[in-house]
């Protein structure tokens, strides 16, 4: 019988992955509810010594493929890995991170082995599912998330088909404290590959520090209005960005003003955004400019004037002078992130 | 070389209206496009076909209304539509989809598919791989720039934090981002090509030989819309207005914890 909740953990270069770690503590959560356990699948090259961390951050156990042919993701070697430790072990439930390699990976996997799939999920419960009213039920997954750009949600039920497989979103589920020390059974399972298997030659490998700007998909974004003053004053909203790991974009005013790039404008004739924070920074709100932000998951306004119509769609609004509470913050949060390091 | 270009068509509004009873999408009487990311596959192919010869074929799979995408895709110098629909097929979810697809695209043939990476509407990204899992060929996502060496495809393929320069063999799936080409625009001569030209339908008689009827439609789709909902209208939120520059600092660092933002 299917049991236990997978979490496959994504590692690049031997670093595990920050959504693997906020998987492992929504799965433990998850586990408590359907009385079972909490299970870390850790594919790569040489990293053994991770497995430890994977206890630690919540997995009761760890399954662990190593091999050369997964140093560096590609589809098939993986896919061929997961589709074994999933006959071995027949999962319940399987959660991945809805990433460029867990959205590439997760529905080869889902059709290879014939389950449903469901994508970028961002609420998971387990709750009893009931047929009819006579129907003792049976404990399922309830996955939620975003479509049509965030416009409506659907829960999704895989009710017939086993493992009931997931992506998530990175950034929503949340971490548990770390327990050092844990302890927890480390299984490896060997997979025999194939040179057939690797179908795809790497030429290279290119790492990026900075890629390039498109501001509807940064997760954090700090928007400068006419209230900011200058355009040097955008270095201190970039400044602010960078520490939030986010982006600049601005208002209609400043980039008609040659203050900034057109392709970080926001609103109804540059581009609509809905990131998981968007700060405006001495934005008045004009209609045009809230209709590109609105979909915003958490909207912070500063702005001097308590009147302004920024304040009806801010979640948190703060009368002020960004050119003195922008400064002090980004030096507040540096301080914050050297404390929580 | 055969290039077939799985599109998709979308509402290109953001109203959104819901069927009451399954729960679904109403696609009727909604103004339609052709979804961003595949209109940037056709125009790849195009581009392809131009330096290496061969053929663009383009398919759709949805109501008989998406013959107007098909027309759009051909008035862009696509040479052959084919349009998979059926009621058979109604309320399949991404793996019933690739399953029905792919056994059209065994019947048209390929050396490669193209699909977009992910649809605006659904916003999966899983049809293509999907698909390609179904044709048991090899797949690169998230497709940025493709040009072909010989018989090799080579593909830069982007990942949050690199990219890698993949080469592959035909026949393969490729998933487009929007970046990897600007599409061109209809012109006269194309518009008028494309009302000249046939759209062929592949129906569920054309396929059931090939097709698991439980394996498709709304009964054979693993997963299952239970609920939808709008977002919940947002509350009204907190405006400080007397208040330091410290305090602001603190109130907005106590946020940005309990948002997990940091």
């Amino acid at each position: 019988m299917s049991k236990d909740i997978y979490v496959i953990a994504e590692q690049r270069d031997g670093v595990i992955a920050k959504v693997a770690l906020e998987l492992l503590g929504e799965a433990t959560k998850l586990a408590a509810d359907l009385e079972q356990k909490v299970v870390a699948v850790l594919l790569g090259d040489k990293i053994k010594d991770k497995a430890q961390s994977l206890i630690e951050a919540g997995a009761d156990s760890v399954v662990l493929v190593e091999d050369p042919m997964l140093a560096e993701y590609v589809t098939e070697p993986y896919t061929k890995a997961l589709t074994q430790v999933m006959k071995e072990c027949d999962p319940e439930i399987v959660l991945f991170g809805a990433t460029s390699i867990g959205r590439d990976l997760a529905p080869r996997l889902a059709q290879r082995i014939h389950t449903g799939l469901t994508a970028d999920c961002t609420k998971l419960d387990i709750d009893v599912f009931k047929a009819t009213e006579e129907d003792p039920g049976q404990k399922l997954l309830f996955m939620t998330r975003p479509a049509f750009g965030g416009n409506i949600m659907a829960t999704i039920l895989c009710k017939n088909y086993r493992p009931q497989m997931a992506t998530v979103r990175p950034g929503v589920m949340k971490r548990i404290p770390k327990v050092e020390g844990k302890k927890g059974e480390v299984k490896e399972i060997k997979v025999d590959f194939t040179p057939a298997d690797m179908n795809v030659v790497i030429r290279e490998v290119v790492k990026e520090k900075h890629k390039k700007v498109d501001i509807t998909e940064a997760k954090y974004l700090v928007s400068g209005g006419r209230g900011i003053g200058s355009p040097e004053a955008f270095g201190m909203l970039r400044d602010l960005a960078d520490v939030l790991g986010g982006e600049i974009s601005s208002s209609r005013a400043n980039v008609d003003a040659g203050w900034i790039e057109r392709d970080r404008q926001v609103g109804q004739t540059g581009k609509t955004v809905r990131p998981d924070l968007y700060m405006a920074c001495g934005i008045s709100g004009a209609i045009q400019h809230v209709a590109g932000m609105e979909g915003s998951e958490y909207i912070i306004a500063i702005n001097k004037n308590d009147t302004a119509a920024i304040f009806d769609v801010a979640d948190l609004g703060i009368v002020g002078d960004v050119k003195v509470i922008i400064p002090k913050l980004t030096e507040a949060l540096k301080k914050y992130k050297t404390a929580n390091a | 070389m055969k290039i077939v270009v799985c599109i998709k068509q979308v509402p290109d509004t953001n109203e959104v209206k819901l069927d009451p009873v399954t729960n679904t999408l109403i696609r009727e009487g909604v103004p339609s496009i052709i979804n961003h990311d595949d209109k940037s596959g056709i125009e790849s192919a195009l581009q392809l076909k131009e330096k290496v010869g061969g053929t663009v074929t383009v398919v759709c799979m949805g109501p008989p209304q998406a013959d107007v995408a098909l027309r759009e895709a051909l008035a862009m110098g696509c040479d052959e539509a084919y349009l998979v629909s059926a009621r058979e097929f109604g309320g399949s979810d991404t793996f019933a989809t690739a399953t029905i697809i792919a056994t059209a695209l065994k019947k048209i043939g390929f050396d490669m598919v193209i699909t977009g990476r992910q649809a605006i509407d659904g916003d999966t990204a899983q049809v293509g791989p999907q698909i390609a899992e179904m044709l048991k060929i090899p797949q690169v996502s998230y497709a940025e720039e493709v040009h072909m060496e010989g018989d090799k495809v080579i593909v830069k393929r982007q990942y949050e934090d690199r990219y890698h320069i993949i080469e592959v063999k035909t026949p393969c799936l490729l998933t487009a981002l929007a970046e990897l080409a600007e599409p061109r625009y209809m012109h006269a001569g194309g518009i008028v090509d494309a009302y000249n030209k046939e759209i062929k339908t592949i129906g569920f008689e054309d396929l059931k030989n090939d097709l698991n009827p439980d394996f498709i439609g709304l009964k054979g789709s693993p997963t299952n819309v239970w609920k939808s909902f709008t977002k919940q209208a947002k509350g009204t939120g907190t405006i400080h207005k007397d208040i330091t520059p410290d305090d602001a600092v603190e109130v907005i660092i106590a946020k940005l914890e309990e948002r997990h933002i940091i």
